[in-house]
């Protein structure tokens, strides 16, 4: 299905606008995106009048212009009508805000949309959603401009069936430095669901990553959402809630009890190579990673590269934990490394894996160390975990260590402590496309989504 | 599309006002889709149990076949390694007394690895096919590999990998391996059985899928029916 009309939308119309409220959804929509966005927006209310100085049009229908995206904020009961008349005017894709449906219980009404919809061809998103941002181009999320955080445009789609937990994913974003291609709030999902929409995202060249969150499907809709991953050269990552059990509930055989709903929607999504977030820090690391790094890699051995000892150990039973291979350097491989370092850290470094420099390294200990160890045939990824504290490191490091990641082609972890003194560090790493991790562990998992990212 | 699906719907339509599909009958439609059953009669009466018991040859399994009981070992309903006559009849007397009692399934005994090969409709994913350790503990140690069907031959060994006690079907500490070709002949005839029947069906467990190096049996067999 064709679902441009909402990402890259020409005209808008919002309807619902009030007259007098100016923090109605509807208002906040039609002001954002008439003063900050490239698109021609029109207001439309049965009551009509001026709003900013422009024409309020009674209904979408009396437009002058054809109608790309229609953003629909008016009361439940009234949505049917305003569908209806999008219809007859050829809107190319509505997306509803209202809530009111079956959240509320009111099943009935939610069909009623998603008829005429599928009756009129008319893409539809929601109802009781945020809609769609899309980085300087369109935004209808009614929360004013001011108390948004807006991350960097980039290449990574998330899409979610809440909308708190779509703009709680965009502030992370924003902070770890993941750019973002679309976002997308599907709400009660009356039309258009995950598995409509991955589709059109695996065919999106704005996307590189593609993320859901997601609280459940509809009848076989899980199916048809794992296999639309799986035609898919991108990678797909999910974040699930409601994973406990089903309670108590009667359960009348062995594989009923255990093919639960959840080990059933895991095992699935495991099947078709699709990779779960159990977290939602989880999700956000898988994203940066994937984003940095969206072709599946040989992923087998892994390098730690530290100054401190404890933080090797940590690292190393992360590893452990999640299957990842660190082998012990051969002799000849730690005296290439040796041979590479300054004559002081040479000779205190321990180079078996994890090497640690320690806190006597300086910038070109770690860059040479980097090199080196991308060089080995048997490394096939590098992480540094980097402690911004110690006398030799600069803030020109970040950017040293990736020019030499992306010579040798091979995937780059750093962790660097996240505060505000060692952003520049930070930015050096991230601006030239290497993900950071504020954590030690948050390093590996991103280690673990790169080996997940299975060729389809 | 299976070739004896006429006949697996006839039997389970019988079995509809129950609620779901008794062992002889679950294991007739198994064995209609290509797996291998024991050789198994069910009697009715003391004499037919003797008689039944000669012909299987001694040691047998026997087992309460009533519709009233799901759970057969919560009754004490199955008896294994019953060397000789004397003891089958004891074990008839008992059964008789049991609710529902609809006869006593003899059956051959079946040696080698307890498996769980079971099934279940996902609202969200659909048929679903479960591989894993078998048993009366199998919800205890739960340790078994879920798919969304179908399953094909080319998955099992992937399944097998993801069970903690895989070594113990690659022949652990000297015992022979399980014939991994013929349990996954198995479990993807089983497949395809599931997914001709997923309109009908809420759950299938074989439990005990017993495997060894020479056979993958269906030990035992409940049908749950929608």
């Amino acid at each position: 299905m064709d679902l441009s009309a909402f990402f890259s939308p020409r005209t808008m119309a919002v309807v619902g606008v009030s007259s007098g409220n100016f923090q109605h959804p509807a208002n906040v929509v039609f002001a954002k995106n008439r003063h900050r966005y490239p698109v021609e927006v029109f207001p439309v209310s049965p009551r009509g009048g001026t709003l900013q100085g422009r024409e309020v049009f009674e209904r979408v229908g009396d437009i002058p212009e054809r109608i790309d995206l229609a953003v629909i904020a008016v009361k439940a009961d009234a949505v049917p009508d305003v569908l209806v008349d999008c219809a007859a005017a050829g809107v190319g894709g509505a997306a509803v805000i209202s809530g009111g449906f079956t959240e509320v219980g009111r099943q009935d009404l939610q069909d009623r949309l998603a008829a005429i919809a599928r009756e009129a061809s008319m893409p539809l998103i929601g109802p009781n959603c945020l809609g769609i941002y899309v980085p300087s181009r369109v935004d209808t999320f009614f929360l004013p401009s001011e108390r948004m955080v807006k991350p960097r445009r980039g290449n990574v789609t998330f899409v979610s069936q809440s909308g708190g937990i779509l703009v709680d994913v965009m502030i992370r974003f924003a902070q770890e430095g993941v750019g973002l291609a679309r976002a997308v709030s599907i709400g009660n999902k009356a039309v258009l669901g995950e598995a409509d929409l991955l589709p059109f995202l695996v065919e999106d060249p704005e996307t590189r990553v593609i993320a859901f969150y997601i609280e459940g499907f509809g009848r076989d809709e899980g199916r048809r959402f794992v296999r639309a991953a799986r035609q898919c050269g991108k990678p797909v990552v999910v974040l699930k809630s409601g994973r406990s059990p089903e309670g108590s509930r009667a359960v009348s055989s062995h594989t009923a009890s255990l093919a639960g709903d959840y080990a059933s929607f895991s095992a699935a999504l495991a099947q078709y190579g699709l990779l779960e977030a159990s977290t939602k820090s989880e999700l956000v690391s898988f994203c940066e990673v994937l984003s940095a790094y969206p072709r599946p890699a040989v992923m087998g051995n892994v390098a730690i590269i530290t100054a401190s000892g404890g933080h090797g150990a940590m690292a190393m039973d992360a590893c452990s934990s999640y299957g990842i291979p660190v082998p012990t350097l051969s002799g000849p491989a730690q005296e290439k490394i040796r041979a590479a370092l300054s004559e002081r850290v040479a000779g205190i470094a321990s180079l078996g894996n994890p090497v640690d420099l320690t806190g006597s390294a300086v910038d070109d200990d770690f860059a040479a160390c980097a090199d080196a160890l991308f060089a080995m045939g048997e490394v096939d990824c590098v992480v540094a975990l980097l402690l911004p504290y110690i006398p030799g490191i600069t803030s020109d490091l970040g950017s040293k260590m990736s020019t030499v990641a992306s010579r040798h082609g091979k995937p780059l972890v750093a962790y660097v402590p996240q505060v505000d003194k060692y952003d520049m560090l930070i930015e050096g790493f991230e601006l030239n496309g290497v993900p950071v991790s504020p954590s030690i562990e948050g390093a590996v998992e991103m280690v673990r989504a790169l080996k997940g990212n299975r060729p389809c | 599309m299976l070739k004896n699906l006429h006949e697996i719907r006839t039997i389970m339509e019988a079995a509809r006002p129950e609620g779901w599909v008794m062992e002889p009958q679950a294991k007739r439609i198994f064995s209609l889709a290509g797996l291998d059953v024991p050789r198994l009669a069910v009697a009715r009466t003391a004499g037919e149990a003797s008689r039944h018991g000669r012909d299987i040859g001694y040691p047998v399994v026997a087992k309460i076949v009533s519709p009233k009981i799901v759970h057969k070992s919560d009754v004490d309903g199955v008896v294994v390694n019953i060397p000789d006559e004397g003891r089958l009849l004891d074990v008839f007397r008992r059964f008789e007394a049991l609710d529902g009692f609809a006869g006593m399934l003899v059956e051959e005994m079946a040696s080698g690895v307890e498996l769980i090969a079971g099934a279940k409709i996902d609202y969200q994913f659909g048929p679903m096919i479960l591989l894993g350790m078998g048993g009366t503990g199998v919800e205890i140690y739960k340790d078994v590999s879920l798919r969304m069907a179908p399953v094909t031959e080319r998955d099992v060994p992937g399944m097998v990998a993801g069970l903690k006690a895989r070594a113990l079907l690659e022949g652990y500490r000297g015992s022979e391996p399980v014939d991994i070709d013929r349990l996954a002949a198995a479990v993807a005839a089983f497949s395809e059985l599931v997914v001709e029947l997923a309109e009908d069906i809420e759950s299938i467990d074989i439990n005990p899928l017993m495997c060894s190096a020479r056979r993958c049996v269906a030990a035992d067999a409940r049908i749950m029916l929608k």
